[in-house]
């Protein structure tokens, strides 16, 4: 085996085949963005060295199956040259995971920013009692599944309305998935219940009239949630935090929290469960 | 006020996004500033998806109004 140990091997993202001497190499993508270039060096060293083909999993990380431990040296220098890096596993925090964010439509918030800013900070990062994965959804509608993570964060958005712009056409009621909103043409009055909206802006981007504006964007924390054996979606813990600073901040104590009170092979969420969300809550804010 | 009349009119009920937005979108193209377009969508995603994508575009909806479940939008050509 060359001098290497299974675990050494597992914290640099090379995953052991069922086949003698193969590995599975993973590598550190963040928020599924990969270079179009990226991608052809990528599509090379799976020809040279694997079987010609690449696995992406669905953390939208990508693997490349069928390397050969004899290998292993050389394709890590050509993954360096291409300005990638080799991936996560076992007990650290995980590939983070990040919808398109404002290039979609519907994204509230930069996702990708946010994830680059993660994973400079924690990607990799061991010592927890297990796997820590942390994903980033830019609106309510929340593609990128953020109750699946130990750590998720959703993009909200807080809004205003400017009466005098007001035409009262009533779309905003009409495309409203959760009725907080009541237009009555006849009188041209509006009320907002504020306590049903979910902040996912529709309302916003199809007034006509700029009626509705954006107020300020944010983020939704959720926390716990996981898959494997015992899935169980995370629960939303903090409904608006202002600032990315302040996400950023819970990260840490979050994952402080972890190491200081989950007990060795336990998720966050059973972490969590034992020991009490209230306490939690109140070491991270 | 008057009722605006329509240069073009769409009947995009039925039709499923985007191609209900497309539709709307190259019938625009073909219209001179200013020109009006009356489209029909359906209640449901098309009326989530259109008018939002019609403003991105830079139009001008001036004109929305529910009629039995479907939506009639007047459009001002950008």
């Amino acid at each position: 085996m060359s001098g290497y140990s299974l675990s050494e091997l597992k914290s640099g993202g090379l995953m052991k085949q069922k086949e003698k001497d193969l590995f599975s190499l993973r590598l550190r993508i963040v928020g599924g963005f990969v270079d179009a270039s990226q991608l052809i060096k990528l599509s090379e060293i799976a020809n040279k060295y694997g079987k010609g083909h690449i696995h992406l999993t669905t953390r939208q990380g990508v693997e490349i199956p069928n390397i050969n431990l004899k290998d292993v040296e050389k394709v890590k220098k050509e993954i360096g040259k291409a300005g990638l890096q080799m991936g996560a596993c076992g007990q650290r925090v995980r590939t983070v995971t990040a919808c398109q964010g404002k290039e979609c439509s519907h994204g509230l918030i930069d996702c990708f920013l946010l994830a680059k800013d993660i994973d400079k900070e924690y990607f990799g990062i061991g010592g927890h009692p297990h796997k820590f994965k942390i994903g980033i959804t830019g609106c309510p509608n929340g593609c990128i599944k953020p109750q699946e993570n130990d750590l998720g964060i959703m993009g909200r958005l807080r809004k205003k309305f400017i009466k005098e712009k007001c035409n009262y056409c009533g779309l905003c009621a009409s495309v409203c998935p959760v009725n907080a909103i009541k237009v009555n043409k006849g009188s041209n009055d509006i009320v907002f219940y504020e306590d049903k909206c979910i902040g996912c802006g529709d309302c916003v981007h199809s007034c006509p009239t700029n009626a509705w504006q954006k107020r300020q964007e944010g983020y939704s924390i959720f926390v716990g949630g996981k898959m494997g054996k015992f899935p169980k979606l995370g629960i939303k813990v903090f409904d608006f935090i202002e600032t990315r600073g302040k996400v950023l901040d819970i990260i840490k104590k979050s994952l402080g929290f972890y190491k200081e009170f989950g007990k060795i092979g336990e998720r966050f969420r059973d972490t969590l469960d034992r020991v009490g969300i209230d306490k939690y809550k109140k070491a991270v804010i | 006020m008057n009722e605006i009349k329509p240069g073009s009119v769409l009947d995009l009920r039925g039709v499923v996004c985007p191609n209900n937005f497309v539709r709307a979108k190259l019938k625009l193209e073909e219209m001179r500033s200013g020109e009006i377009l009356e489209i029909i969508i359906d209640d449901g995603e098309p009326i989530k998806n259109v008018p939002r994508s019609i403003k991105e575009e830079g139009h001008k909806i001036i004109k929305v109004e529910k009629i039995d479940g479907h939506f009639r939008l007047l459009i001002e050509k950008v």
